[in-house]
């Protein structure tokens, strides 16, 4: 009977580790290729050192990335760009999905309903009117010590960050999750003379680790990934993120080490994050209300 | 927990806070809205190819350094999304002063009112005749450089396979083209011997294909009016050369999707000739030296066939200080800089005298045979503004016959689709 | 490379079916004449109106100003007028056969997506479910893919689907030789299942991270009780873990039907559409028409039949698995 549950473990163990394979190994793959000259890549394409880091192993791919690439400074743009995002986006969101499941607001049902409706609107078909309308959009200037206003978005920081702040998913989680808190404890704080704000920022939102954490990651990936809308919106180099330096690396002469070596680049910082964050992200999720 | 929401609040703050600074000092310098009083913006397609970047950069720092009225500030951009980026920007009216186009663009950007005539003090009649892009008459873009399409293969294979090289006296005809690919399969070499770049996308495909079709006898469209495409593109001529082309991938004789670096391929002899452009001949020679020969393309029919017209610089209709850029337009037409450009790029000078300063394109040079092409096999592509929309109906047939669609239906389709977009605009009329 | 348009910003999902009606119950009905009525709703509104005007100036009037478009001749550059040309663009979209031919495509693809992932997921997160030793290695690498942005990973698995990429020279190492993979992008029989796999790949982590919420949601004691009674694994799985997942499975469903049906990077990135066709999709066509061909009111158009679309699938969704009372 012991062995035999034992047996059952260890085939489950098994399977665990098959689908951990499957899921490891292109990226196995890109991060030891980034180390390998052009020629050895192929070269092990047959065989196992595909995923080993053996032969002609150096760091001259990423040299030649520095060289080739703004790699810094991309990924200072992008860091800034995601970690603005996030953080205006976890208190807009929180604060919208807090009316919306603790408070009666005449109407809250209609503005929820239109909220979601957003989510099935995919982003690629509202790129060209709205690089047109951010375009028409004020901008102000700090310039010396006087504020001045200009038109138009494009080639900025905001353009990056603002239009991607509020978003539906994360208002519906953060919904969920504040429906599975007690509403006693709003009455509770009432009765103590807080205001609604209050309430949000010391009563809910305290107890919302986990819910920020998955909100926080959400919004981090897409932000993190973004292509498309930079392509068309931000001009300067010194303001480009990391996803579009993957194009210049297609001039002539495509040099698949230093793809790699750039992919790795822009990939790693994530997954390190994602480690960092691994256990509460996981756990958060599992409570944040998904199961709805 | 308290504590730490209020830290996260004050956190946000400064998040806040800190984009409304990086929103203060973030505008980019690119567009043309911030170019203040005496700067003008110029953008380039060449960011992630620093050797032509840098030439381009040394050009606009002695212009700089020439005179103090006007700067000029270069964006480099990369080069496979820098039509998407382009085309954005001027969607939202947000171009600099000065363009980097690829000349097929060129009508359609002039017909859609973004480019100004050129008027510049440079004598534009010495350069190449595919270097200076033309719309109703005038010119409204000029170029430092061409490419020309050509063939290359090892002296060492062709005599194994016993086949003569191709040379402009003498091009390889069809039937030459057909027996030398069957000798060298036979050699066993190569699982195909001929790569002509089949996995190329985007404007490959119509300037790596469209001359081959030309060669046969059809074209992309009807040249008389730019009216329509029916009977160019869908007569007996392009069925022929469809089929053709078909045929060589049928046959065995190339890949129907080849590798992603087809010179690359070549120089590990994994094909025997390579159907690419001048810009691979300095590796080409660096890796094969005396074994090299470079051929011109087969004729079809019509005579050997290249696409012409490559990168070139336009000054946009919104700039409001277009004097001085069409200055500095006419100061890096000089012969030294077109040829440092040229030197940097490995293209073709426009000029003769920016030839001559090039020792490999000066007379009896190594590069001068791809000049030579250029002078006598280049073809425009169509100067129409439908130009972008032909090409991607092009390109996309060529992909659909190359994996076994029907020619004539799948032709007929694309001059379908191509009348439909012409009187859908008017016939692109002034 | 024509990577040209490769937009990355992936609509996570929408659980609007998945709601449960818990606003509408047990609330003391609404008196104005209640203390701090009108304070509540000036806070109230006040807190909404943030992400509210966010997403109004951000989606819904570019929505409509697109949605607008789709009833004139507009191009991306031009310069002719724009006119109002009435419902001349769905006349053409509805009898272009790549329109049709991308409709069978993004039908094919989430017919075979939306079971298999989400039964893939399933198995992850069933795997990872209970505490032992290495679990949060496993869930860290099980969720790898999906913090790989997906033009990385399409570029990595166009290099590895190459004729003598990685794939086919693993298949033919496990195979003894037997198998001589195709090219998989290059033939329209292998592109769309190579797309196919590739996008499992990369989202089934996401959706394993849904269904194990769900999973932690059940209640142990149910597992404990089912024990005593001596039941199978199987038959635990069946009459414990399936109903207690019954929200879990509409959310994971709406999220990765609306995922599959916006199906884009991936073809931007490694096919274009191609080979003849075999990869189109709606969303392909919208981008394609809209940037390279330029004509603008043309893409609008497809926008708006993609949004009726993905709004009959989700009402029908919503309706095949709304709770039976």
């Amino acid at each position: 009977m012991k062995n035999q549950l034992l047996l059952k473990n260890a085939g489950t163990m098994l399977v665990r580790i098959l689908f951990a394979v499957v899921a490891a190994f292109p990226i196995v793959f890109m991060l030891v290729s980034s180390l390998k000259p052009d020629q050895q890549i192929f070269g092990d394409m047959s065989s196992l050192a595909a995923f080993l880091p053996v032969g002609n192993i150096s760091f001259d791919n990423y040299t030649a990335v520095f060289d080739r690439v703004p790699a810094a400074r991309f990924l200072l743009n992008s860091v800034g760009v995601s970690a603005v995002t996030v953080i205006l986006g976890i208190f807009v969101n929180s604060l919208c999905a807090f009316a919306l499941s603790r408070m009666q607001v005449r109407g809250k049902k209609i503005v929820f309903t239109a909220i979601l409706a957003t989510l099935i609107v995919p982003f690629q078909t509202l790129a060209l009117p709205l690089v047109w309308w951010v375009n028409q959009l004020p901008y102000f200037e700090l310039n010396g010590f006087s504020l001045e206003f200009s038109k138009g978005w494009l080639d900025t920081y905001q353009v990056q960050i603002i239009p991607f702040i509020a978003n539906a998913f994360s208002i519906y989680l953060f919904h969920q999750y504040f429906e599975s808190i007690p509403k006693e404890l709003d009455e509770a704080a009432r009765i103590d003379g807080a205001g609604w704000f209050k309430i949000y920022r010391q009563v809910v939102m305290p107890l919302s680790g986990p819910a920020t954490a998955t909100v926080a990651i959400l919004t981090f990936l897409p932000a993190w990934n973004s292509y498309l809308w930079p392509l068309m919106v931000v001009q300067s180099e010194e303001l480009r993120p990391v996803m579009i330096g993957i194009q210049y690396f297609f001039q002539l002469n495509v040099s698949w080490g230093e793809v790699m070596a750039y992919a790795s680049l822009i990939t790693v910082p994530v997954v390190v994050l994602f480690i960092a964050f691994q256990r509460s992200f996981v756990n958060s999720i599992a409570s944040s209300g998904v199961k709805g | 927990m308290n504590k730490k929401f209020t830290k996260i609040l004050a956190t946000s703050i400064a998040a806040a806070a800190l984009t409304a600074t990086l929103a203060g000092c973030g505008k980019g310098s690119a567009s043309s809205s911030t170019e203040g009083s005496g700067e003008i913006a110029l953008w380039t397609h060449n960011a992630g190819n620093p050797e032509e970047l840098a030439a381009v950069q040394k050009i606009v720092d002695s212009y700089n350094g020439s005179q103090d009225n006007v700067k000029i500030r270069i964006q480099a951009f990369p080069q496979d999304s820098y039509n998407d980026s382009v085309v954005s920007a001027a969607a939202a009216g947000n171009l600099p002063c000065i363009v980097d186009i690829d000349g097929p663009n060129v009508p359609n950007w002039a017909w859609a009112g973004y480019l100004k005539p050129l008027e510049l003090d440079a004598d534009l009649s010495k350069h190449l005749p595919s270097t200076v892009a033309e719309w109703d008459g005038k010119p409204y873009a000029v170029g430092y450089y061409d490419v020309a399409l050509a063939m290359m293969a090892r002296a060492s294979d062709l005599k194994a396979a016993g086949v003569r090289p191709a040379t402009m006296e003498k091009p390889w005809t069809k039937e030459e083209f057909q027996d030398a690919l069957s000798k060298l399969k036979a050699l066993g070499t190569w699982e195909h011997p001929l790569d002509l770049g089949t996995a190329g996308t985007g404007e490959w495909l119509p300037y790596g294909y469209s001359p081959l079709l030309q060669s046969f006898g059809g074209d992309l469209v009807n040249r008389d009016g730019f009216q329509s495409a029916e009977g160019a593109l869908n007569g007996d001529k392009a069925v022929e050369w469809a089929e053709w082309f078909r045929g060589l991938a049928d046959q065995g004789f190339m890949a129907k999707k080849s590798g992603k670096d087809s010179t690359q391929d070549f120089l590990n002899n994994k094909s025997a000739i390579v159907y690419t452009g001048s810009w691979a001949g300095d590796k080409a020679r660096a890796a094969l030296g005396d074994d090299l020969v470079v051929m011109p393309p087969v004729d079809l029919g019509e005579g050997p066939k290249i696409g012409g017209a490559s990168w070139q610089w336009g000054v946009t209709s919104g700039c409001s200080n277009a004097e001085a850029a069409m200055d500095y337009l006419s100061y890096s037409l000089k012969p030294e800089n077109i040829a440092a450009v040229a030197k940097a790029t490995g293209a073709i000078p426009a000029s003769e005298e920016a030839a001559a300063q090039i020792p490999a394109f000066a007379q009896g040079g190594a590069n001068r045979i791809f000049m030579d092409f250029s002078r006598e096999y280049a073809v425009m592509r169509p100067e129409t503004p439908a130009y972008p929309f032909i090409a991607t109906e092009y390109g996309k047939a060529v992909q659909d016959i190359l994996n076994g669609a029907d020619a004539k239906s799948t032709l007929d389709n694309a001059v379908k689709a191509i009348d439909a977009n012409i009187k859908s605009n008017g016939g692109y009329k002034n | 490379m024509a990577t040209a348009s490769l937009p990355t910003r992936p609509s996570p999902a929408t659980p609007e079916t998945a709601l449960p009606p818990s606003n509408a119950k047990g609330k003391a009905p609404k008196t104005h004449s209640r203390p701090g009525f009108r304070r509540e709703q000036l806070s109230g509104w006040g807190m909404i109106a943030p992400a509210a005007l966010l997403l109004l100036a951000f989606i819904f009037i570019p929505a409509v100003l697109g949605f607008g478009l789709a009833f004139t001749n507009a191009r991306l550059i031009s310069p002719r007028p724009v006119e109002f040309v009435g419902v001349e663009n769905f006349a053409r979209l509805f009898s272009d056969p790549t329109f049709y031919r991308a409709l069978l495509n993004v039908a094919y693809f989430t017919v075979v997506i939306v079971p298999v992932q989400s039964g893939l997921a399933l198995v992850m997160a069933l795997l990872i479910n209970k505490k032992f030793r290495g679990v949060n290695f496993f869930r860290t690498v099980y969720f790898l893919p999906v913090v790989t942005s997906m033009v990385v990973v399409s570029l990595l698995w166009l290099f590895m689907y190459r004729k003598d990429g990685l794939i086919n020279e693993i298949l033919a190492a496990v195979s003894f030789g037997l198998i001589d993979g195709p090219d998989w992008l290059g033939d329209p029989n292998t592109a769309m299942p190579a797309i196919i796999i590739l996008s499992i790949w990369q989202a089934a982590g996401f959706h394993m991270i849904i269904w194990l919420a769900g999973l932690q949601g059940i209640s142990g004691e149910l597992y404990e009780a089912s024990q005593l009674d001596g039941t199978s694994r199987w038959q635990q799985f069946r009459y414990v873990t399936w109903p207690g997942l019954f929200h879990t499975r509409s959310l994971v469903l709406v999220t990765i039907t609306i995922q599959a049906l916006g199906l884009f990077d991936q073809i931007s990135v490694m096919t274009q559409g191609g080979p003849m066709d075999s990869t189109t999709t709606i969303i392909y066509e919208a981008v394609q028409s809209g940037y390279r061909q330029q004509e603008t009111s043309y893409a609008s158009a497809i926008s708006l039949v993609f949004f009726v679309l993905v709004l009959i699938v989700s009402a029908v969704q919503r309706y095949l698995t709304r709770e039976k009372d």
